[in-house]
């Protein structure tokens, strides 16, 4: 593995390998000194085209406790906002001598355009771009999955038989997208529960079933997993949705519909989440929920892809 | 003027010729000529195919405004490379061709140049912003006489003012092409909508966009009783509604480009923004489909859209890429690809979609329709038996953002004759200074010829 762009292209075993760097990383985290030098001397960059503080302090947390030099680089205010073309910022990190370029990009596809371009030989690891992957995220998200619905005996499995619920804008979601393509790998199966106007065009076309009724879905499948997925206020300006309180009230999880689940079914959120909107503080704050566990998660997952693509194991999973 | 002799020769309807040419005119196209006298010099046309010059309805050329991605002089030169003799120049400069001055300063380019006859298209709408009409009396009046009017790059969305223009192009004889692309369904949009756009993250061009404006103007021209033209057709449905509205009797006309007959949105997955252009690639059913509509009549030409782009503009993240493709040296290739070696068309309908069809469209004068004697020398020589990976050494022009490098594609030109002087020569460019002489004698010798007549 050179790069991590995507999980539609993560073979299962390359996809376990990474969740089981994660649960060894996961103990690191648990120790007096949370640091391993495996990657002193290397330099990270967090190359962010678009703001995200939360994923960008995971990723530095990572690095930092993996004892690589961290740079950041934040598009806003900097030479990109004036007019500076990916080719300029790549080839820019690449004389600094960058050994790896964490990229979150409005642009689908700008991670693979880097890593395909010869405008920098570092191995690039995509930390969301546009509406296409989220590929840590998903790992995370099944990592927490594997540590809830198999405690103490999580590493070297998949996630066979696990049903998972996705809630919510589905057509503007890359981290439904990357879920999908990961959960299906680890054999798990999901449902995407979306207003009609939020479901992808061709997804009928996808490993997953779609619905457009939450209540029938969460009877019918009594799922292990429900994930639910922030609304952006702003889509209500474009008619995907007539309004807030129409959207809560038919693809929210409210508290109502958190005591319809199975007592040990857990709720998921990549956050930030909506409070009142998609997710009610009831279920937010849950013992079901996993949001806090998501986040721990997210560093050991960001230290297991840094730790493959940037010591010497680099060429091993190749 | 030299006096040429194109021994060996295939005219289009498969029957031989041997193709003399004296004087800028077509004076015998009999087998058995002899090479008649020191002055003459004879070709070797034995294999090679002759087709009337290629008549490309849809070229930006880029000039004024846009120096930086193409000139007159280069994109002319690109088109006698691929066989054309005539190019129509789309009018989104810099400013916009919707004015007398302008348009004649791209007719005296082209004029000056002499690689091949360019003939203005004018903006249906003032700066293309699709709010009011263009001067278009002034334009059709003017020395560059423009009878193609098109916002293309743009839709005239405003059903009333499509009507209007419809109706007001009639005065001139001229014709509304248009780019079919309802505005609202297409903001921000990337690639062809569907199940492959929704994996990839990129913004949908759903192919009701372009349809329902192709349903609206066909429509429309039939209400007021208008020429229609209709640029590049990308989608199945698009040729069934064109299909629809010639079985009902309305004058309408349909273009398909070369990518749209050859190329998928499969070559998307890469993210490769050489692939970006404007309607999209569709899927292969509408290939096919697009295909069947050449084949069949329903389309009436193929015109190449060749949209030349500086390599910044094409190496960037999708999003930030620019639209389009340069396709003048291309389109003959791919044309015999997609069409001819798949046994839909011959070469007679090589020339009817490539040359004929489109002259006629553009009311072209001066046109070479089948090697009559006396007719002006327009002609282009192309070897179809050739099978060549594509390379950008093949390309003329200013910009090289083709999508076919590393393919393999069959047939390529060899000569090209503009009013009788060979502009490309065993594939070869005839050099600018020598061109622009020849044209410039041509010139002279009209004004001579109308002076005494």
């Amino acid at each position: 593995m050179r790069h991590l762009l995507s999980t539609k292209d993560l073979t299962r075993d390359e996809a376990v390998r990474i969740l089981d760097i994660a649960e060894d990383m996961a103990d690191v985290s648990t120790r007096e000194v949370k640091k391993l030098p495996a990657l002193r001397g290397k330099t990270v960059v967090n190359l962010f085209f678009e703001d995200s503080t939360r994923t960008r302090i995971s990723f530095e947390a990572a690095a930092k406790r993996l004892s690589a030099d961290v740079i950041n680089f934040s598009a806003k205010g900097s030479s990109v906002s004036k007019g500076e073309s990916l080719k300029d910022t790549a080839q820019t990190l690449a004389a600094m001598g960058a050994d790896g370029v964490v990229i979150r990009h409005h642009a689908s596809g700008a991670p693979q355009v880097l890593a395909q371009s010869g405008w920098i030989d570092a191995a690039i690891v995509n930390a969301g771009d546009g509406t296409h992957e989220h590929p840590t995220q998903a790992l995370l998200d099944a990592f927490t999955m594997r540590r809830r619905l198999f405690p103490g005996e999580s590493r070297g499995r998949g996630l066979d038989g696990v049903s998972v619920v996705i809630v919510g804008d589905i057509l503007h979601s890359r981290v439904a997208r990357s879920n999908l393509w990961l959960l299906r790998t680890l054999g798990a199966t999901v449902t995407f529960v979306a207003p009609a106007t939020l479901v992808p065009l061709g997804a009928d076309t996808w490993p997953a079933d779609i619905s457009f009724d939450l209540d029938a879905t969460l009877a019918l499948t009594q799922p292990d997993v429900v994930m639910m997925l922030r609304i952006q206020s702003e889509r209500m300006n474009a008619a995907y949705f007539p309004t807030a309180r129409e959207y809560a009230r038919q693809w929210g999880l409210d508290d109502e519909r958190l005591g319809r689940l199975r007592p040990d079914s857990i709720v998921m959120h990549p956050g930030p989440m909506n409070r009142g909107l998609e997710i009610s503080a009831g279920a937010a704050d849950s013992a079901q929920s996993t949001v806090l566990e998501q986040v721990a998660n997210g560093v050991s997952i960001r230290m297991a892809v840094l730790y493959l693509l940037l010591s010497g194991e680099r060429e091993a999973l190749a | 003027m030299t006096r040429y002799l194109l021994r060996g020769a295939t005219l289009p309807d498969g029957s031989p010729a041997d193709i003399v040419i004296d004087e800028g005119r077509i004076v015998s196209t009999a087998p058995g000529a002899a090479s008649d006298g020191p002055g003459t010099i004879v070709i070797d046309a034995g294999g090679l195919v002759a087709l009337p010059g290629l008549v490309d309805l849809h070229t930006h050329l880029r000039e004024p405004g846009f120096e930086q991605s193409e000139t007159v002089l280069t994109g002319t030169r690109a088109a006698a490379a691929g066989g054309f003799t005539s190019v129509f120049a789309m009018a989104n400069t810099l400013p916009v061709s919707d004015t007398a001055g302008v348009v004649e300063q791209v007719q005296s380019l082209g004029d000056a140049a002499g690689y091949a006859t360019v003939r203005p298209i004018g903006a249906v709408t003032v700066g293309l912003a699709g709010e009011r009409l263009s001067e278009i009396g002034a334009m059709a009046q003017s020395r560059a006489a423009v009878r193609v009017f098109s916002d293309d790059g743009k839709c005239v969305h405003d059903s009333l003012l499509m009507r209007r223009a419809l109706e007001y192009v009639k005065t001139f004889d001229g014709v509304i092409a248009q780019h079919a692309q309802d505005p609202r369904l297409t903001e921000n949009a990337q690639m062809n909508e569907g199940a492959l756009s929704s994996e990839l993250g990129l913004k949908g061009w759903p192919a009701v966009a372009e349809e329902s404006i192709i349903a609206r103007d066909v429509l429309l021209a039939e209400h007021v009783g208008a020429r229609l033209h209709v640029c590049h057709l990308s989608t199945a449905g698009s040729v069934d509604v064109i299909r629809w509205a010639k079985a009902r009797g309305i004058a309408v006309t349909a273009e398909a480009t070369p990518h749209h007959l050859l190329l998928t949105e499969d070559l998307v997955r890469s993210y490769d923004a050489r692939y970006k252009v404007n309607p999209p690639l569709r899927r292969d059913d509408d290939v096919q489909a697009l295909r069947e509509g050449v084949a069949d009549g329903t389309i009436d030409i193929v015109a190449t859209d060749h949209a030349p782009h500086p390599r910044e503009s094409k190496e960037s993240e999708w999003d930030a890429a620019a639209f389009g493709m340069v396709g003048l040296e291309s389109a003959l290739p791919v044309v015999q690809t997609a069409l001819v070696d798949t046994g839909l068309i011959g070469w007679q309908d090589v020339a009817r979609v490539l040359s004929t069809a489109p002259a006629r469209i553009g009311r072209l004068t001066g046109h070479t329709h089948s090697f009559e004697d006396g007719a002006p020398a327009n002609l282009t020589l192309v070897d179809p038996s050739d099978r060549s990976v594509f390379t950008l050494d093949r390309l003329h022009g200013k910009s090289v953002n083709t999508p076919y490098e590393g393919l393999e594609l069959a047939g390529n030109v060899r000569w090209t004759f503009h009013h009788g002087f060979p502009t490309l020569r065993d594939g070869v460019l005839a050099p600018a200074d020598e061109v622009a002489a020849s044209a410039a004698s041509i010139a002279q010798h009209r004004i001579g010829a109308q002076s005494h007549g």
